[in-house]
């Protein structure tokens, strides 16, 4: 596998000589000329607007047929404003019961900027090794720069598993390293398992809406990487004491970035997270008005829990979209949810239907969202709610 | 502007059914249909054409038949469709239909924007966005909810993210994904209609678009889906009964016995 560089193109601009995150690249006799320290990562080939430089695919097939030189689990560890997502730990309990099947280390990327005295965080969830790139260009999203950071990194190190979160962040770039890296990349899994003499990792994941399951397998391609949402995975309780190596990898930029972040807003009406919540009040078109979410509203604060929504409740303009719930908004996992006038439509259940306990309220007993709830109450929300609301706040006390 | 719009023909994933006794999914019967999101991306390409001029392209990746869905397209507006189709491509995954779809774009010519849906409805992935998006060489921004403006070969858009919004400035060329928030598509106008019926879809083979071949369909797939099985059923199920009072009381009771709250 290798870059090569088309003479006849070459305006030995230099471009490519700085964008070469590994010092790659040299002038000679007037062109670019591609050096042994070449890690086929592609940086140059995106950084030449002449189009002088090339990776082909064919000779990307040949290289990943060595499986062997693959070694050892990865999880991209990401974090908001220095504070590690709760996935990343999630993953890092996953991704050690992985590794220690595959007798291999499990390793943490970390990419941002002022992070570094959060690394210990994740050794001691269970990580033996964390590269830390901490930069102030890092500081905000950039599908380029994580891109090219996660890219360069594995092409160097060569993991045989790298797992992210599916989340907003990483299911927009880490796409792009798969295509990158020519590796297999299953979306949304719900369930890992690593073939301790192949190292083939078994992928599950929905299909069809939910209505199906399909294991995915990348049998001759490395590294097989996976997405997986909030809550699927369970956390390693994390251990002050565990011993773990901490990198420091610096940050050189492939190049000018093309896309920038220019402000953040946020814009949940609470501030926990539906993903992240354990316990969720759901509410659907039937609760009638927006003035009634306030009861869903209520109903979570006492149980401190976020409220959720259907597209239904969605498209009425009772909540905002960050609530919604199912195939075309979040997948959630609490350990709680209850669904007041939601009438299960197959969408709504694909972001739902893996949660602990459900509780459904209905007002029709043949209400498909019965066929998953663990307790159903037929009864009007109107009625059912405020009697819940008070019964609940005895309990708490 | 020269637009491209990226369209995938799905099964109406609401309507597939699974019989238990061979875990097969039943497709009979199930209609075809623009994957939805794509709906939302053609009519955002026709939006920036009112305003901007230019030409709009919608593009699929499929066997014959999803010739139908690129008609759709031209009903509602768009000014042509390329039908990128070869028995080679069979059972791509997300990495060779990305593969596939960035070397038939190429060929197709210039262009200033690649707009795609957020995710396919029968596959959920959310990947051949980005992954088209890499092999293009070009940036990539997902998400879009809203463009604020394009000049001077950029583009302003708010990405949606988890806790909220970002507002990102993008060069052009660039791929982009759109969510539902974006717009609310139209539907067919008479004289697309009209267009669409007499319409002869262009299509593009492998040899064509000058792939490798050994990059497409199965073999070029790095993943390979090795079982299909139902979902398992939920545990115990139980519909109370009683007045809200004690149907409310009992589910308190089973909630705290579980330590749910
Ligand atoms: C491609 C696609 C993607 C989709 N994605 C999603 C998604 O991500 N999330 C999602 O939620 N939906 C999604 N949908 C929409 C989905 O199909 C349903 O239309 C939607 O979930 C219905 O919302 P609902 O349950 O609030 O409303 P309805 O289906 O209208 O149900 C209302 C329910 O409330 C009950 N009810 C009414 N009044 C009362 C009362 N006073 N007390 C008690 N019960 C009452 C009724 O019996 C009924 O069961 C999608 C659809 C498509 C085609
Ligand atoms: N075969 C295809 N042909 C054209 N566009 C596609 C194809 N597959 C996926 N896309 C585009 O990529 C988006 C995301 O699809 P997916 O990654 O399959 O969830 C879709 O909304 C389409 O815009």
């Amino acid at each position: 596998m290798s870059v090569k560089v088309n003479p006849d193109k070459c305006t030995a601009c230099e471009t490519c000589v700085t964008s070469c995150p590994f010092g790659a690249i040299e002038l000679r006799d007037g062109k670019a000329f591609i050096t042994e320290s070449c890690t086929v990562c592609g940086s140059c080939v995106e950084a030449c607007e002449f189009k002088a430089i090339e990776r082909t695919g064919e000779e990307a097939v040949a290289a990943a047929t060595d499986l062997s030189a693959f070694k050892g689990v990865w999880v991209f560890a990401e974090q908001h404003k220095g504070g590690i997502a709760s996935v990343a730990l999630e993953l890092l309990g996953e991704g050690r019961k992985l590794a220690d099947k595959r007798k291999t280390k499990l390793s943490a990327v970390f990419i941002g900027h002022a992070i570094k005295a959060k690394a210990r965080e994740l050794i001691a969830h269970g990580a033996d090794l964390v590269y830390v790139v901490d930069d102030p260009a890092l500081k905000d999203f950039n599908d380029d720069s994580y891109s090219a950071v996660l890219t360069t990194l594995a092409t160097l190190h060569k993991p045989e598993i790298i797992l992210a979160g599916a989340t907003a962040i990483g299911r927009s770039f880490i796409p792009k390293v798969a295509a990158k890296l020519y590796a297999g990349l299953t979306a949304d899994c719900t369930m890992l398992d690593i073939d301790p003499e192949t190292g083939n990792l078994h992928q599950t994941r929905p299909a069809f809406g939910g209505n199906i399951m399909a294991t995915i397998v990348s049998p001759n391609h490395r590294p097989q990487m996976a997405t997986v949402r909030h809550k699927v995975m369970k956390k390693a309780t994390p251990d002050a004491s565990r011993q773990g190596e901490i990198i420091d990898v610096k940050f050189t930029t492939a190049g000018d970035m093309r896309t920038k972040v220019i402000k953040t807003v946020e814009e949940l009406t609470e501030t926990v997270n539906i993903c992240e919540a354990d316990i969720i009040v759901a509410g659907g078109r039937g609760m009638g008005s927006a003035k009634n979410f306030q009861l869903l509203e209520e109903l979570a604060k006492t149980l401190g829990g976020a409220v959720g929504a259907t597209r239904g409740a969605v498209d009425e303009g009772w909540i905002a979209y960050s609530h919604q719930v199912g195939q075309t908004g979040k997948t959630v996992c609490p350990k709680l949810y209850i669904a007041a006038g939601i009438s299960g439509a197959i969408q709504h259940l694909a972001g739902m239907q893996s949660s602990d306990v459900i509780v459904a309220i209905n007002k029709d007993p043949d209400a498909p969202i019965f066929s998953v709830a663990t307790y159903g109450i037929v009864g009007d929300v109107n009625e059912v709610l405020p009697v819940m609301i008070k019964k609940f706040k005895e309990l708490r006390g | 502007m020269n637009i491209i719009v990226l369209v995938k023909q799905v099964p109406d994933t609401s309507e597939v059914k699974i019989n238990r006794e061979t875990n097969t999914l039943i497709r009979d019967g199930v209609p075809s249909i623009i994957n939805p999101f794509d709906r939302y991306a053609i009519e955002e390409a026709l939006r920036l054409r009112e305003q901007h001029g230019g030409k709009v392209t919608a593009v699929t990746m499929g066997p014959p038949q999803a010739a139908e869905s690129l008609k759709e397209a031209v009903a509602m507006g768009v000014d042509d469709v390329v039908l990128i189709s070869d028995r080679a491509f069979a059972g791509a995954d997300t990495w060779a239909t990305s593969y596939t779809l960035a070397m038939g774009i190429k060929k197709i010519g210039t262009f200033d924007l690649v707009i795609a849906g957020k995710q396919a409805i029968d596959g959920d992935t959310a990947q051949v966005g980005p992954e088209t998006a890499d092999m293009l060489g070009i940036p990539f921004v997902a998400y879009i909810r809203k463009i604020e403006k394009i000049e001077a070969g950029k583009m302003t858009v708010e990405r949606m993210m988890d806790e909220g919004y970002d507002v990102v400035e993008t060069s052009l060329p660039a791929l982009i994904t759109v969510v539902k928030e974006i717009n609310e598509p139209r539907l067919p106008s008479l004289k697309g209609k009209m267009k669409a019926k007499s319409l002869k879809v262009a299509t593009l083979n492998a040899k064509d678009i000058e792939a490798d071949l050994n990059l497409l369909g199965l073999k070029g797939s790095p993943t390979k889906v090795v079982r299909i099985f139902p979902p398992t059923p939920r545990g115990q199920r139980e519909i109370l009964s009683g007045t809200i009072e004690q149907q409310v009381d009992l589910v308190a009771k089973k909630l705290k016995e579980q330590a749910m709250i």
